[in-house]
């Protein structure tokens, strides 16, 4: 893998308005994201790390039942999605988590212009996980699907 | 007693600071005992002059490369800390800054490649690769002259010094000669780019096989072959069909397989659920170095690389950090930790295990350490520390 780093003729002066430095995913990603991920910010990068790291930042936030996805495509499409499985052993029975695909539907909104509807719903669910009162069985808690549902929308009817 | 002096070598060294060293090695037959042994006088920087004695068929020489930067002064802590233990390995310092051989191909100096053909176990310091000095990196010169082809990385938490993650036991065990840094790229038409990932069966089931050899030997009870052979159903299938052929041959090891994007979800998440995991190159890059940051980084990490023909360089993998060298700052604890995989390697356990308890009981003990570990002790103190608790062990 090789070193990327915008050389300039005065070490420093940014080579560009936007000093882009493409840093060595070995010696400076991987590592430090364990140890203080709160330095990194927005990481671009090619398929397949960006498959490795997605995957390790969803680890370090709880894992793929809480994490929002997009995918970006040419005009103008755009499809959000839950990343995690289908999960057969506990399907239809009313225990699944909807989180992950509730902020993927918020990183919709958001997408879409809606900023007031995404911070409404957002802020619903993640004050009903703060609060740990009606939580699903994989987030520590014992209730079911629609009882979480129902908490996130009490909570917003409460806000009007 | 009777006894017969050889003198067999004078060593004169000058250390980083420019302090020079003087060395005499002798051996020595005694008449009354029929026994043979080994004396060294030392003229370190002090004014004593010391005696290290062991029989002669028990010391092992080992090739130490000090290496640049912060290099010198923790190879010294190491030989220091080895001495305490009375340990049998006699160093042989060499240097491997690259030179240019005849029909101008780079290689690293003849003497030192003399001496790890001749030892075949090799300690190492970091090296500093100068940008646009015109040859390859040291470290990539060394893995193609001695074809080391296996770098193996044990992770484990170390008490005393606190990460998020606790109860830390893995090992890394990365192919470390093919695979996606094949170095093929060429260009198809301008803006389009192919590099190619070679893997081959021949690297494959060498890495494999010393995986589980690895396992067995080190009592481990389960390896993880990581892939991602549902993509790269080519290359990663053939790495994998190795993997699972070379399971059948070791059935008291346990084999599992899993995508390496679950393994690095898995492992923020949970590492202790994992044990030995094999890997080809780029995956074992990121892993091994994931796998460092959860223990404490790369200051406190020790690594071995396996080659052909018996040959093992074991080697710290933190940089020469430029900035404290020279000035007894320094962490030797990657360098030690490496040090004592080496022994462990040459089977010398006991002395593995003293070295090691001393090290970890040093730091779990959080009176004396250097500033990285949270401490504000210097280099020579930390090493004194570890010396002085193995005195006391005996």
């Amino acid at each position: 893998m090789a070193l990327y780093r915008v050389l300039s003729s005065s070490p420093n002066k940014p080579a560009n308005a936007l000093q882009s430095t493409l840093l060595n995913m070995q010696e400076t990603i991987r590592e430090p994201m364990v140890q203080d991920p709160t330095q990194f910010d927005v990481l671009v990068m090619p398929n397949l790390y960006g498959d490795i790291l997605s995957d390790l930042c969803a680890g370090l936030i709880g894992g793929l039942g809480v994490t929002p996805s997009g995918n970006i495509g040419a005009n103008g499409v755009a499809i959000f999605e839950s990343v995690h499985g289908t999960a057969p052993d506990i399907a239809g029975k009313d225990l699944a988590n909807p989180t992950a695909l509730l902020l993927s539907a918020v990183m919709m909104l958001r997408h879409m212009g809606l900023h007031g509807h995404a911070k409404k719903i957002e802020t619903a669910c993640f004050d009903t996980i703060r609060d740990r009162k009606v939580l699903t069985k994989d987030l520590g808690g014992n209730s079911k699907c629609s009882e979480f549902t129902e908490a996130i929308c009490q909570r917003m009817k409460d806000m009007d | 007693m009777f006894s017969v002096l050889f003198l067999i070598s004078i060593n004169k060294q000058q250390n980083s600071v420019g302090r020079k060293k003087i060395d005499f090695c002798f051996i020595f037959f005694s008449v009354v005992t029929g026994s043979w042994g080994y004396i060294k006088f030392e003229r370190p920087h002090q004014c004593a002059i010391k005696l290290v004695c062991f029989p002669a068929s028990q010391i092992q020489t080992v090739t130490l490369i000090p290496g640049d930067g912060i290099g010198p002064e923790i190879s010294n802590a190491v030989m220091k800390i080895f001495e305490a233990a009375k340990a049998p390995i006699r160093w042989e310092e060499r240097n491997v800054t690259a030179i240019r051989g005849p029909g101008g191909k780079w290689m690293i100096p003849p003497d030192a490649k003399e001496s790890m053909d001749k030892n075949k176990i090799g300690l190492k310091g970091p090296l500093k690769t100068p940008i646009a000095a015109g040859h390859p990196s040291m470290n990539l010169l060394l893995r193609k002259t001695f074809d080391l082809y296996a770098n193996v990385r044990p992770c484990v938490s170390i008490e005393g010094y606190q990460t998020p993650y606790t109860d830390v036991n893995l090992v890394t065990i990365r192919e470390n000669t093919e695979g996606e840094y094949s170095g093929i790229e060429h260009v198809i038409v301008d803006g389009v780019v192919q590099s190619i990932k070679l893997i081959t069966e021949q690297a494959s089931k060498r890495i494999a096989e010393y995986a589980f050899e690895y396992a067995r030997n080190n009592q481990r009870a389960s390896v993880t072959a990581v892939h991602k052979a549902n993509i790269m159903r080519m290359s990663d299938g053939l790495f994998l069909r190795k993997c699972r052929e070379a399971a059948e041959k070791y059935k008291d090891v346990k084999f599992t397989e899993m995508y390496l994007d679950t393994v690095c979800l898995n492992m923020v998440q949970d590492p202790t659920q994992f044990d030995v995991l094999v890997m080809p190159n780029l995956y074992g890059d990121i892993l091994s170095d994931l796998c460092a940051g959860l223990i404490g980084g790369l200051g406190v990490t020790p690594s071995g690389n396996i080659g052909a023909n018996g040959v093992a360089i074991f080697e710290s993998v933190h940089g020469t950090a430029p900035d404290i060298a020279g000035k007894d700052l320094a962490n030797p604890t990657a360098l030690l930790l490496s040090a004592v995989m080496m022994l462990r390697h040459m089977g010398l356990h006991g002395h593995a295990k003293k070295i090691e308890t001393a090290c970890f009981d040093t730091i779990r003990d959080r009176k004396v350490l250097t500033k990285d570990l949270g401490g504000n002790s210097k280099c020579s103190e930390f090493t004194e520390a570890i010396c002085q608790r193995m005195k006391d062990m005996d």
